[in-house]
Protein backbone atom coordinates (compact mmCIF):
# COMPACT_ATOMS: atom_id res chain seq x y z
CA UNK A 1 0.00 0.00 0.00
CA UNK A 2 1.20 3.14 -1.11
CA UNK A 3 0.59 6.58 1.00
CA UNK A 4 0.13 9.55 -0.83
CA UNK A 5 -0.51 12.74 1.29
CA UNK A 6 -2.13 15.30 -1.39
CA UNK A 7 -3.90 17.58 1.78
CA UNK A 8 -4.06 21.37 0.72
CA UNK A 9 -3.45 20.56 -2.71
CA UNK A 10 -6.11 21.71 -5.32
CA UNK A 11 -6.57 20.05 -8.41
CA UNK A 12 -5.28 18.55 -10.95
CA UNK A 13 -2.46 18.25 -8.51
CA UNK A 14 -3.67 15.22 -6.26
CA UNK A 15 -4.31 13.06 -9.40
CA UNK A 16 -0.97 14.25 -10.86
CA UNK A 17 0.31 12.41 -7.69
CA UNK A 18 -1.65 9.59 -7.97
CA UNK A 19 -1.47 8.89 -12.08
CA UNK A 20 2.57 9.29 -11.44
CA UNK A 21 2.37 6.92 -8.61
CA UNK A 22 0.52 4.45 -10.64
CA UNK A 23 3.00 4.22 -13.13
CA UNK A 24 5.35 2.55 -10.95
CA UNK A 25 3.83 -1.02 -9.85
CA UNK A 26 2.04 -1.00 -6.36
CA UNK A 27 -1.41 -2.35 -6.75
CA UNK A 28 -3.01 -0.29 -3.74
CA UNK A 29 -3.30 3.58 -2.62
CA UNK A 30 -4.18 5.74 -0.26
CA UNK A 31 -4.44 9.04 -0.72
CA UNK A 32 -5.00 11.67 1.75
CA UNK A 33 -7.53 14.83 0.42
CA UNK A 34 -8.78 17.98 2.08
CA UNK A 35 -11.80 19.15 -0.15
CA UNK A 36 -14.47 17.19 -2.09
CA UNK A 37 -13.38 18.77 -5.53
CA UNK A 38 -10.31 16.53 -4.94
CA UNK A 39 -12.46 13.60 -3.45
CA UNK A 40 -14.75 13.22 -6.41
CA UNK A 41 -11.96 14.07 -9.22
CA UNK A 42 -9.45 11.68 -7.58
CA UNK A 43 -12.23 9.15 -7.22
CA UNK A 44 -13.41 9.81 -10.83
CA UNK A 45 -9.75 8.86 -12.18
CA UNK A 46 -9.38 5.95 -10.11
CA UNK A 47 -12.21 4.50 -11.28
CA UNK A 48 -11.47 5.42 -15.17
CA UNK A 49 -8.09 3.01 -14.62
CA UNK A 50 -9.67 0.40 -13.80
CA UNK A 51 -9.43 0.68 -9.65
CA UNK A 52 -12.43 0.95 -6.85
CA UNK A 53 -12.28 3.43 -4.10
CA UNK A 54 -13.54 3.49 -0.60
CA UNK A 55 -13.64 6.82 0.60
CA UNK A 56 -13.76 7.48 4.53
CA UNK A 57 -14.29 10.98 6.49
CA UNK A 58 -12.56 12.53 9.22
CA UNK A 59 -12.34 16.53 10.27
CA UNK A 60 -13.07 17.78 6.71
CA UNK A 61 -10.00 15.15 4.90
CA UNK A 62 -11.33 12.43 3.30
CA UNK A 63 -9.12 9.19 2.57
CA UNK A 64 -9.49 7.56 -0.38
CA UNK A 65 -8.53 3.61 -0.58
CA UNK A 66 -7.47 2.86 -3.85
CA UNK A 67 -7.10 -0.67 -4.80
CA UNK A 68 -7.92 -2.94 -8.23
CA UNK B 1 -23.22 11.99 -7.98
CA UNK B 2 -22.54 9.40 -11.23
CA UNK B 3 -20.17 11.27 -14.26
CA UNK B 4 -23.24 11.40 -16.39
CA UNK B 5 -25.28 13.65 -14.07
CA UNK B 6 -22.13 15.85 -13.70
CA UNK B 7 -21.73 16.25 -17.60
CA UNK B 8 -25.70 17.36 -17.69
CA UNK B 9 -25.31 19.34 -14.69
CA UNK B 10 -22.73 21.20 -16.41
CA UNK B 11 -24.14 21.46 -19.79
CA UNK B 12 -27.16 22.73 -18.73
CA UNK B 13 -25.41 25.56 -16.57
CA UNK B 14 -23.29 26.18 -19.33
CA UNK B 15 -26.25 26.74 -21.45
CA UNK B 16 -27.79 29.03 -18.67
CA UNK B 17 -24.73 31.13 -18.35
CA UNK B 18 -24.24 31.32 -22.07
CA UNK B 19 -27.65 32.69 -22.29
CA UNK B 20 -27.70 35.26 -19.61
CA UNK B 21 -24.23 36.60 -21.18
CA UNK B 22 -25.91 37.00 -24.33
CA UNK B 23 -29.28 38.95 -22.65
CA UNK B 24 -26.53 40.77 -20.81
CA UNK B 25 -25.11 42.42 -23.98
CA UNK B 26 -29.19 42.96 -25.01
CA UNK B 27 -29.85 44.86 -21.82
CA UNK B 28 -26.61 47.19 -22.34
CA UNK B 29 -23.51 45.53 -21.76
CA UNK B 30 -20.99 45.62 -24.79
CA UNK B 31 -21.54 44.19 -27.57
CA UNK B 32 -19.67 40.46 -26.76
CA UNK B 33 -19.01 40.86 -23.46
CA UNK B 34 -21.77 40.18 -21.36
CA UNK B 35 -19.17 38.46 -19.13
CA UNK B 36 -15.46 39.47 -19.22
CA UNK B 37 -13.65 38.94 -16.04
CA UNK B 38 -10.45 40.38 -16.99
CA UNK B 39 -12.37 43.71 -18.57
CA UNK B 40 -14.45 43.84 -16.13
CA UNK B 41 -11.72 43.83 -13.44
CA UNK B 42 -10.34 46.35 -15.59
CA UNK B 43 -13.22 48.79 -15.21
CA UNK B 44 -13.14 48.24 -11.48
CA UNK B 45 -9.36 49.36 -10.92
CA UNK B 46 -10.62 52.65 -13.58
CA UNK B 47 -13.19 53.58 -11.11
CA UNK B 48 -10.82 53.27 -8.31
CA UNK B 49 -8.91 55.40 -10.06
CA UNK B 50 -5.86 53.20 -9.90
CA UNK B 51 -5.73 53.47 -14.09
CA UNK B 52 -7.02 57.06 -15.93
CA UNK B 53 -8.15 55.22 -18.84
CA UNK B 54 -11.43 57.28 -18.77
CA UNK B 55 -12.87 55.20 -20.85
CA UNK B 56 -13.32 52.06 -19.23
CA UNK B 57 -14.43 52.62 -15.65
CA UNK B 58 -16.96 51.47 -13.76
CA UNK B 59 -17.57 49.18 -10.58
CA UNK B 60 -19.28 46.19 -12.39
CA UNK B 61 -21.58 44.37 -10.66
CA UNK B 62 -21.18 41.07 -11.98
CA UNK B 63 -17.83 40.85 -10.64
CA UNK B 64 -19.28 41.65 -6.95
CA UNK B 65 -22.12 39.51 -7.99
CA UNK B 66 -19.73 36.56 -8.81
CA UNK B 67 -18.16 36.31 -5.46
CA UNK B 68 -21.31 36.51 -3.60
CA UNK B 69 -23.10 33.51 -5.84
CA UNK B 70 -20.54 31.73 -4.95
CA UNK B 71 -19.90 32.58 -1.29
CA UNK B 72 -23.79 31.72 -0.65
CA UNK B 73 -23.40 28.37 -2.48
CA UNK B 74 -20.42 27.71 -1.01
CA UNK B 75 -21.96 27.92 2.12
CA UNK B 76 -24.68 25.84 1.71
CA UNK B 77 -23.09 23.05 0.36
CA UNK B 78 -20.57 23.42 3.29
CA UNK B 79 -17.94 23.38 0.85
CA UNK B 80 -17.31 27.36 2.07
CA UNK B 81 -13.53 27.21 3.63
CA UNK B 82 -10.65 29.76 4.72
CA UNK B 83 -7.58 28.68 3.44
CA UNK B 84 -4.59 29.96 1.53
CA UNK B 85 -0.74 30.23 2.05
CA UNK B 86 0.09 28.62 -1.48
CA UNK B 87 2.76 30.66 -2.78
CA UNK B 88 0.35 33.85 -2.51
CA UNK B 89 3.33 36.35 -4.26
CA UNK B 90 4.12 34.14 -6.73
CA UNK B 91 -0.23 33.88 -7.68
CA UNK B 92 -0.16 37.86 -7.43
CA UNK B 93 2.67 38.50 -9.93
CA UNK B 94 1.22 35.50 -11.81
CA UNK B 95 -2.10 36.76 -12.03
CA UNK B 96 -0.55 39.92 -12.83
CA UNK B 97 0.79 39.19 -15.91
CA UNK B 98 -2.37 37.35 -17.08
CA UNK B 99 -4.09 40.45 -17.17
CA UNK B 100 -1.49 41.54 -19.53
CA UNK B 101 -2.08 38.77 -21.53
CA UNK B 102 -5.65 39.04 -21.41
CA UNK B 103 -5.47 43.30 -22.22
CA UNK B 104 -3.41 42.38 -25.09
CA UNK B 105 -6.11 40.35 -26.61
CA UNK B 106 -8.95 41.87 -25.15
CA UNK B 107 -10.75 39.89 -22.86
CA UNK B 108 -10.09 37.26 -20.61
CA UNK B 109 -11.04 33.08 -21.83
CA UNK B 110 -14.56 33.53 -20.76
CA UNK B 111 -15.21 37.00 -23.17
CA UNK B 112 -13.04 34.30 -25.65
CA UNK B 113 -15.85 32.07 -25.81
CA UNK B 114 -18.08 35.16 -26.38
CA UNK B 115 -16.17 36.58 -29.31
CA UNK B 116 -16.46 33.41 -30.95
CA UNK B 117 -20.07 33.23 -30.38
CA UNK B 118 -20.51 36.75 -32.08
CA UNK B 119 -18.54 35.88 -34.61
CA UNK B 120 -15.67 37.43 -34.16
CA UNK B 121 -12.77 35.68 -35.74
CA UNK B 122 -10.37 37.33 -34.29
CA UNK B 123 -11.19 34.92 -31.39
CA UNK B 124 -9.72 31.78 -33.28
CA UNK B 125 -6.25 33.52 -33.16
CA UNK B 126 -6.63 33.98 -29.04
CA UNK B 127 -8.09 30.15 -29.04
CA UNK B 128 -4.96 28.91 -30.53
CA UNK B 129 -2.50 30.87 -28.23
CA UNK B 130 -4.73 29.94 -25.21
CA UNK B 131 -4.37 26.06 -26.28
CA UNK B 132 -0.52 26.27 -26.82
CA UNK B 133 -0.37 28.07 -23.43
CA UNK B 134 -2.34 25.45 -21.93
CA UNK B 135 -0.59 22.67 -23.45
CA UNK B 136 2.93 24.46 -21.78
CA UNK B 137 1.44 24.52 -18.58
CA UNK B 138 0.47 21.30 -18.61
CA UNK B 139 4.09 20.38 -19.56
CA UNK B 140 5.37 21.85 -16.26
CA UNK B 141 1.93 20.00 -14.11
CA UNK B 142 2.99 16.82 -15.34
CA UNK B 143 6.72 17.18 -14.54
CA UNK B 144 5.74 18.01 -10.79
CA UNK B 145 5.12 21.85 -10.94
CA UNK B 146 3.63 22.77 -7.56
CA UNK B 147 3.16 26.17 -5.54
CA UNK B 148 2.83 23.62 -2.87
CA UNK B 149 0.02 23.20 -0.69
CA UNK B 150 -2.62 25.64 1.29
CA UNK B 151 -3.35 25.59 5.21
CA UNK B 152 -6.45 26.03 6.87
CA UNK B 153 -6.92 29.69 8.01
CA UNK B 154 -9.12 31.70 10.06
CA UNK B 155 -12.70 32.56 9.30
CA UNK B 156 -12.26 36.33 9.38
CA UNK B 157 -9.30 35.98 6.79
CA UNK B 158 -11.41 33.31 4.08
CA UNK B 159 -14.20 36.33 4.65
CA UNK B 160 -12.38 39.17 4.02
CA UNK B 161 -13.00 39.16 0.25
CA UNK B 162 -16.50 38.96 0.35
CA UNK B 163 -16.66 42.00 3.12
CA UNK B 164 -14.30 43.79 0.02
CA UNK B 165 -16.69 43.14 -2.57
CA UNK B 166 -19.23 44.48 -0.66
CA UNK B 167 -18.06 47.56 0.19
CA UNK B 168 -17.45 48.03 -3.69
CA UNK B 169 -21.04 47.40 -4.06
CA UNK B 170 -21.34 50.46 -1.66
CA UNK B 171 -18.95 52.58 -3.32
CA UNK B 172 -20.87 51.38 -6.67
CA UNK B 173 -23.91 52.95 -5.49
CA UNK B 174 -23.17 55.44 -3.28
CA UNK B 175 -21.10 57.12 -5.78
CA UNK B 176 -18.82 59.42 -3.93
CA UNK B 177 -16.95 61.70 -6.38
CA UNK B 178 -13.61 59.55 -5.70
CA UNK B 179 -15.20 57.32 -7.83
CA UNK B 180 -14.37 57.97 -11.75
CA UNK B 181 -17.49 56.67 -13.65
CA UNK B 182 -16.95 56.81 -18.02
CA UNK B 183 -19.14 59.23 -19.03
CA UNK B 184 -22.46 58.60 -20.84
CA UNK B 185 -21.07 57.65 -24.89
CA UNK B 186 -17.34 57.23 -23.52
CA UNK B 187 -16.80 54.19 -24.13
CA UNK B 188 -16.97 50.71 -23.46
CA UNK B 189 -17.27 51.83 -19.46
CA UNK B 190 -20.32 53.71 -20.20
CA UNK B 191 -22.04 50.52 -21.46
CA UNK B 192 -23.46 48.30 -18.56
CA UNK B 193 -26.98 46.95 -17.88
CA UNK B 194 -29.03 47.95 -15.18
CA UNK B 195 -27.05 47.62 -11.22
CA UNK B 196 -29.28 45.29 -10.60
CA UNK B 197 -29.71 42.77 -13.67
CA UNK B 198 -25.86 42.79 -13.58
CA UNK B 199 -25.48 41.88 -9.83
CA UNK B 200 -28.29 39.41 -10.45
CA UNK B 201 -26.74 37.55 -12.91
CA UNK B 202 -23.28 37.46 -11.19
CA UNK B 203 -25.05 36.11 -8.77
CA UNK B 204 -26.78 33.86 -10.92
CA UNK B 205 -23.59 32.47 -12.84
CA UNK B 206 -21.30 32.90 -9.23
CA UNK B 207 -23.17 30.08 -8.32
CA UNK B 208 -23.67 27.90 -11.15
CA UNK B 209 -19.81 28.37 -11.42
CA UNK B 210 -19.09 27.00 -7.82
CA UNK B 211 -21.96 24.19 -8.45
CA UNK B 212 -20.32 23.12 -11.79
CA UNK B 213 -16.80 24.18 -10.93
CA UNK B 214 -16.82 25.01 -14.37
CA UNK B 215 -13.65 26.36 -15.18
CA UNK B 216 -12.22 27.73 -18.95
CA UNK B 217 -8.74 27.27 -18.79
CA UNK B 218 -9.31 23.37 -16.93
CA UNK B 219 -11.60 22.55 -19.45
CA UNK B 220 -8.68 21.91 -22.27
CA UNK B 221 -6.27 21.18 -19.36
CA UNK B 222 -8.09 17.77 -18.04
CA UNK B 223 -8.93 17.28 -21.71
CA UNK B 224 -4.76 16.92 -22.38
CA UNK B 225 -4.02 15.63 -19.15
CA UNK B 226 -6.62 13.44 -18.16
CA UNK B 227 -9.12 12.66 -21.43
CA UNK B 228 -11.25 14.19 -19.22
CA UNK B 229 -14.22 16.20 -20.87
CA UNK B 230 -16.16 17.32 -18.29
CA UNK B 231 -15.42 20.83 -18.00
CA UNK B 232 -14.97 21.29 -21.51
CA UNK B 233 -18.51 20.57 -21.71
CA UNK B 234 -19.47 23.85 -20.19
CA UNK B 235 -16.95 25.72 -22.15
CA UNK B 236 -18.67 24.28 -25.15
CA UNK B 237 -22.34 24.51 -24.27
CA UNK B 238 -21.81 28.15 -23.47
CA UNK B 239 -20.03 28.67 -26.75
CA UNK B 240 -23.26 27.33 -28.72
CA UNK B 241 -26.18 28.85 -26.51
CA UNK B 242 -24.14 32.36 -26.74
CA UNK B 243 -24.37 31.98 -30.55
CA UNK B 244 -27.87 30.73 -30.59
CA UNK B 245 -28.89 33.64 -28.53
CA UNK B 246 -27.21 35.78 -30.22
CA UNK B 247 -28.40 34.98 -33.65
CA UNK B 248 -32.10 35.11 -32.20
CA UNK B 249 -31.19 38.46 -30.88
CA UNK B 250 -30.18 39.77 -34.41
CA UNK B 251 -33.04 38.08 -35.63
CA UNK B 252 -35.96 40.07 -33.64
CA UNK B 253 -34.13 43.43 -32.18
CA UNK B 254 -32.55 45.94 -34.60
CA UNK B 255 -29.19 45.53 -33.21
CA UNK B 256 -26.69 43.08 -34.85
CA UNK B 257 -25.04 40.41 -31.74
CA UNK B 258 -23.68 38.01 -34.42
CA UNK B 259 -21.24 39.52 -37.17
CA UNK B 260 -18.97 37.43 -38.47
CA UNK B 261 -15.52 37.71 -39.78
CA UNK B 262 -12.51 40.04 -38.85
CA UNK B 263 -12.60 43.65 -38.95
CA UNK B 264 -15.41 45.44 -37.23
CA UNK B 265 -15.49 43.76 -34.38
CA UNK B 266 -16.27 45.15 -31.18
CA UNK B 267 -13.41 46.29 -28.79
CA UNK B 268 -11.16 43.90 -30.86
CA UNK B 269 -8.28 44.53 -33.00
CA UNK B 270 -6.81 42.29 -36.22
CA UNK B 271 -3.18 41.67 -35.22
CA UNK B 272 -3.69 37.78 -35.56
CA UNK B 273 -0.02 37.17 -34.15
CA UNK B 274 -0.31 39.36 -31.11
CA UNK B 275 -3.85 38.03 -30.12
CA UNK B 276 -2.47 34.47 -29.95
CA UNK B 277 0.82 35.53 -28.20
CA UNK B 278 -1.67 37.36 -25.53
CA UNK B 279 -3.62 34.47 -24.82
CA UNK B 280 -0.52 32.15 -24.49
CA UNK B 281 0.30 34.15 -21.88
CA UNK B 282 -2.83 33.79 -20.46
CA UNK B 283 -3.05 30.29 -20.66
CA UNK B 284 -0.06 29.21 -19.83
CA UNK B 285 -0.12 31.54 -16.57
CA UNK B 286 -4.04 30.09 -15.79
CA UNK B 287 -2.72 26.78 -15.97
CA UNK B 288 -0.08 27.84 -13.17
CA UNK B 289 -2.84 29.54 -11.16
CA UNK B 290 -4.71 26.37 -11.28
CA UNK B 291 -7.77 27.95 -13.28
CA UNK B 292 -9.28 30.90 -15.25
CA UNK B 293 -10.23 34.64 -13.84
CA UNK B 294 -13.51 33.37 -13.54
CA UNK B 295 -12.58 30.26 -11.67
CA UNK B 296 -10.48 33.01 -9.25
CA UNK B 297 -13.60 34.85 -8.24
CA UNK B 298 -15.17 31.91 -7.41
CA UNK B 299 -12.89 29.98 -5.27
CA UNK B 300 -12.11 33.08 -4.04
CA UNK B 301 -15.97 33.69 -2.75
CA UNK B 302 -15.37 29.90 -1.35
CA UNK B 303 -13.08 31.33 1.14
CA UNK B 304 -9.58 30.53 -0.96
CA UNK B 305 -7.39 33.48 -0.36
CA UNK B 306 -4.43 32.51 -2.68
CA UNK B 307 -7.35 33.41 -5.27
CA UNK B 308 -8.03 36.62 -3.39
CA UNK B 309 -4.22 37.45 -4.09
CA UNK B 310 -5.12 36.60 -7.61
CA UNK B 311 -7.83 38.77 -8.25
CA UNK B 312 -5.68 41.81 -6.62
CA UNK B 313 -2.62 40.83 -8.89
CA UNK B 314 -5.19 40.83 -12.01
CA UNK B 315 -6.48 44.24 -11.03
CA UNK B 316 -2.84 45.75 -10.38
CA UNK B 317 -2.12 44.00 -13.64
CA UNK B 318 -4.96 46.03 -15.25
CA UNK B 319 -3.69 49.56 -13.79
CA UNK B 320 -0.46 48.85 -14.79
CA UNK B 321 -1.52 47.54 -18.66
CA UNK B 322 -3.38 50.99 -18.76
CA UNK B 323 -1.16 53.47 -17.02
CA UNK B 324 1.85 52.07 -18.70
CA UNK B 325 0.39 52.24 -22.43
CA UNK B 326 0.58 48.26 -22.61
CA UNK B 327 -3.18 47.26 -23.09
CA UNK B 328 -4.72 47.20 -27.05
CA UNK B 329 -7.67 49.00 -28.60
CA UNK B 330 -9.80 48.83 -31.73
CA UNK B 331 -6.55 49.76 -33.33
CA UNK B 332 -4.03 46.87 -32.83
CA UNK B 333 -1.71 46.34 -29.88
CA UNK B 334 0.74 48.89 -28.63
CA UNK B 335 5.05 48.59 -28.99
CA UNK B 336 4.87 48.61 -25.11
CA UNK B 337 1.82 46.05 -24.67
CA UNK B 338 4.13 43.60 -26.99
CA UNK B 339 7.04 43.85 -25.33
CA UNK B 340 5.11 43.36 -21.82
CA UNK B 341 3.71 40.12 -23.42
CA UNK B 342 7.17 38.74 -24.07
CA UNK B 343 8.30 40.05 -20.85
CA UNK B 344 5.42 38.37 -19.30
CA UNK B 345 5.66 34.94 -20.89
CA UNK B 346 9.66 35.15 -20.36
CA UNK B 347 8.78 35.40 -16.31
CA UNK B 348 6.17 33.10 -16.40
CA UNK B 349 8.05 30.60 -17.67
CA UNK B 350 10.94 31.12 -15.35
CA UNK B 351 8.33 30.70 -12.29
CA UNK B 352 7.14 27.50 -14.12
CA UNK B 353 10.76 25.97 -14.24
CA UNK B 354 11.85 26.72 -10.74
CA UNK B 355 8.30 25.52 -9.16
CA UNK B 356 8.68 22.45 -11.31
CA UNK B 357 12.64 21.53 -10.93
CA UNK B 358 14.03 23.56 -8.19
CA UNK B 359 11.27 23.70 -6.02
CA UNK B 360 12.78 21.93 -2.99
CA UNK B 361 15.73 24.05 -2.48
CA UNK B 362 15.04 26.92 -0.40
Amino acid sequence: MKLLDARGLSCPEPIIMLRNEMNSSAAAYQIIVDNTAARENVTRYAHHQGYQVEVSEKGGEYTLNITR
Amino acid sequence: MSLKNEKATIVVAGIVIGIIASLLSFLGNPINMGFCIACFLRDTSGALGLHSAAAVQYIRPEIIGLVFGSFLLACGRKEFAAKGGSAPLTRFVLGFLVMIGCLMFLGCPFRMILRLAGGDLNAIFGLVGFVGGIFAGVFFLSKGYSLKRTYKLPALEGRLFIGIEAVLLVLLIAAPAFIHFTEPDGGPGAKHAALLVSLVAGVAVGALAQRTRLCMVGGIRDVVLFREWKLLAGFIAILFSALLFNLLLTVVTPDVYFNLGLSGQPVAHTDGLWNALGMFLTGIGCVLLGGCPLRQLVLAGEGNTDSGITIIGLMVGAAFAHNFGLASSAAGPTANGRMAVVIGIAVVLLIAGFNTFYKNEA
